[in-house]
């Protein structure tokens, strides 16, 4: 056969610039340009979620606003009227919570959303092409948008609590976007493990819950003793949150600049950590799913 | 620009193929215990590596596609022929990057649309309107295409009336129409199609296959897989036979068909050599289905015949009641029936039996089918266990029997694949 080839130096590949060239373990190189292209896809995936998230349900979109609602109101009631635990400086203590509760919901879901996505969209791995990171990215996405929706309690909340917000809630957005960027790498990382191993549907509920824990999400990282700052913020939540709190509160929490950068350190190695593992396996995706 | 539009060279695709290595009861208790230990280290250290989990089994390769190596112009219409399992779908696979080669090279030059499913994408809470922007993303078309084509797509299907009804309420028929429409729509450079035609009834398949022409004859690149003959030569200028994942042949449609037919195909092979075939789904390898045949020259049986095949299998740990069942397809893949034989097999641990199995009478249609052969004990009625799986085996073909003048009779597929028994009449007395 390569006998043949040879006989026909005409009969190269294609050198059209549209061209494609697979090979062997190497993949198209051209992940990044397709990832553009199929945005449209992207959009769509997500716009799918969106719209099938709350079908057949009574309460559809306000289910958004419960869950943080509600833990909210319970968390209030067991740790500031049964076991005080003190609000920061000044701020009713259920503002303080929201600050935590929103951040960390959309955290837990995104992880868990993410993780069982490409497990369920098998149908679309196993019959199209296209490049896989669509599939977590769009559930997160759909996280975001509950996470924006629930957004409005803050302003519930600050209206009952005639609390007058600081300059500081203008830079929410930022914090959002960390709490994006901070979710995304854990995501990525645990549904390409996913495909591979379902233990894992077994043990994001489980971690999950365990996080809540080490997460200033009922307290106030003031708390937290001096010597224990560094280890506690290796958990790159605790930045988000704090971030959180220090827009929300208006500037009566402290952001602890050292864990803050710690943080940002921590998410920049999950992502770079669940990129390149996601990078790595999903060729055989559709193989192993 | 060249006039190539795919280049294959020397394209492969591996897959492997796991099966536990050793029977519970051929190793010790304590062999069990280190093993297990072993495979659980082993296990956790290809966990934290990041490899895909391997466990007390040996990794056996089966090469879906073996050295393939073609190029299809560009306007051409390519037919890909081949038994199931000699690697088409596994090529169409590659061609739409889904899955990676595992050697060779692969050079494609424009728009890959597949379309290796009808529906893909499909959910069933969305309404059809949105279904068919999502299917429509899914299979790579832009939203502005999706637009453009949107009332051509809903005429083709014929669903105008239940547009905004979630597809979950639409009837199979419906589904399927509106699944193809989206399909038939898509409008890429290079067109890859798996068996996807053979969907819907006889009028609406006529009318996919007059789609199918059309897009052809606009000079676009179409990869196409059938096993339907006569659709194949009808539309592809070129074909290739793919025999056990290498490429058997390539040239003219009518000489490809040829090949196909002479080679056999399995059309006479009355001999199944079935252990070491991969299987779709894996038993509790309690017993293990090593070979099939048919107790005949060839494989075909009369339409009032009994069925009858002898089974060799071989236990791998001891079995009081071993139980055969037997699933029978017609060409489509569609299941006509199964039956179940009694669990009353005893075997010893490492004990190979021929069996035969015979079923009176099933009342076949003439035609071709093929079985699907399980082992394992339970039945349908008390929940079964499965120790080994084999579909896509025992290929026959029923002969239509003789009509009364001496004439073959004459069945129409339309009536479905059993012939009931006759019909019993009885006049109850004449209305005045």
């Amino acid at each position: 056969m390569n006998a043949e080839l040879a006989r026909r130096p005409d009969v190269g590949p294609p050198q059209d610039e549209d061209a494609l060239i697979i090979e062997a373990g190497r993949g198209s190189g051209l992940y990044w340009r397709d990832l553009w292209r199929y945005r449209e896809l992207f959009y769509v995936l997500a716009w799918r979620d969106l719209a099938v998230r709350y079908k057949q349900t009574v309460l559809g979109l306000a289910w958004a606003i419960l869950r943080p609602l509600l833990t909210v109101a319970v968390f209030t009631l067991i740790f500031q009227r049964i076991a005080n635990l003190p609000s920061e400086a000044g701020a009713p203590y259920a503002l303080m919570v929201l600050a935590g509760v929103l951040p960390w919901q959309f955290f837990s879901a995104a992880l868990a959303e993410a993780s069982a996505s490409l497990v369920s969209n098998s149908a679309l791995i196993t019959k199209v092409y296209f490049p896989r990171l669509i599939v977590p990215l769009a559930a997160i996405v759909v996280v975001l948008v509950d996470l924006l929706v629930s957004l409005a309690l803050i302003v519930a909340l600050m209206a009952w609590y005639r609390f007058m917000p600081g300059w500081q809630l203008l830079t929410l957005p930022f914090f959002i976007a960390m709490a994006f960027l901070a979710s995304l790498g854990p995501a990525l990382w645990l549904s390409s493990l996913n495909v591979t191993y379902r233990d894992f549907r077994h043990a994001i509920p489980f971690m999950l819950q365990l996080g809540l824990y080490i997460s200033p999400v009922a307290f106030s990282s003031s708390l937290v003793p001096e010597g224990w700052r560094i280890l506690y913020s290796l958990n790159p939540m605790v930045g988000v949150i704090d971030g959180f709190r220090w827009a929300i509160l208006g500037g009566s929490s402290a952001i602890h600049w050292h864990g803050f950068l710690i943080s940002w350190a921590l998410i920049a190695v999950f992502l770079w950590l669940g990129v390149s593992r996601f990078r790595r396996t999903e060729r055989h995706f559709a193989d192993i799913i | 620009m060249t006039d190539i539009a795919i280049s294959i060279q020397g394209l492969s695709k591996r897959y492997a193929v796991e099966r536990e290595a050793k029977s519970a009861l051929d190793v010790t208790y304590r062999e069990a215990i280190v093993g297990g230990a072993r495979s659980l280290v082993r296990s956790t250290g290809d966990f934290l590596r990041g490899r895909a989990a391997r466990r007390c089994e040996t990794r056996q390769d089966f090469w879906a596609l073996r050295d393939v190596t073609f190029d299809v112009m560009r306007g051409e219409v390519l037919g890909i022929i081949g038994r199931n399992g000699a690697g088409k779908s596994t090529l169409l696979k590659v061609i739409s990057r889904i899955t990676e080669p595992t050697e060779g090279r692969l050079c494609i030059s424009g728009r890959v649309g597949s379309l290796l499913e009808v529906g893909t994408g499909f959910h069933p809470e969305l309404s059809g309107r949105e279904n068919i922007y999502l299917n429509g993303a899914v299979l790579g078309m832009t939203r502005r295409e999706i637009l453009g084509k949107f009332d051509e797509i809903v005429e083709f299907a014929e669903v105008a009336k239940f547009l905004d009804t979630p597809v979950k309420r639409y009837s199979s028929g419906m589904y399927v129409r509106l699944a193809f429409a989206v399909a038939a729509h898509l409008e890429p450079d290079i067109l890859v199609v798996d068996e996807v035609l053979a969907v819907g009834d006889a009028q609406f398949q006529k009318k996919c296959l007059g789609k199918m022409r059309d897009v052809a004859s606009r000079g676009r690149t179409v990869l196409f897989v059938s096993h339907n003959l006569g659709v194949m030569e009808r539309l592809t200028q070129r074909a290739l036979v793919l025999e056990s994942g290498t490429c058997a042949f390539i040239g003219s449609p009518a000489a490809a068909v040829a090949r196909y037919a002479e080679f056999g195909v399995g059309e006479n092979i009355v001999e199944f050599d079935v252990e070491k075939m991969p299987r779709k789904y894996p038993g509790n390898g309690a017993a293990r289905i090593l070979r099939l045949r048919f107790d005949r020259p060839i494989p075909v049986f009369e339409s009032d015949e009994g069925f009858r095949c002898i089974a060799s299998i071989r236990a791998e740990e001891e079995i009081p009641g071993l139980r055969f069942s037997m699933a029978v397809l017609d060409v489509q893949g569609a299941a006509v029936g199964s039956c179940f034989g009694p669990g009353t097999i005893a075997m010893k641990a490492g004990e190979e039996l021929d069996v035969q199995l015979a079923v009176p009478n099933m009342r076949l249609a003439p035609g071709k089918y093929s079985c699907g052969l399980s082992i394992g004990k339970g039945n349908y009625r008390s929940g079964h266990v499965d120790f080994d799986v084999v579909l896509d085996t025992l290929h026959f073909e029923v002969r239509p029997e003789e009509g009364d003048s001496g004439t073959v009779s004459f069945w129409t597929r339309g009536w479905g694949s059993i012939i009931f028994p006759d019909i019993e009449q009885t006049v109850l007395g004449t209305r005045p």
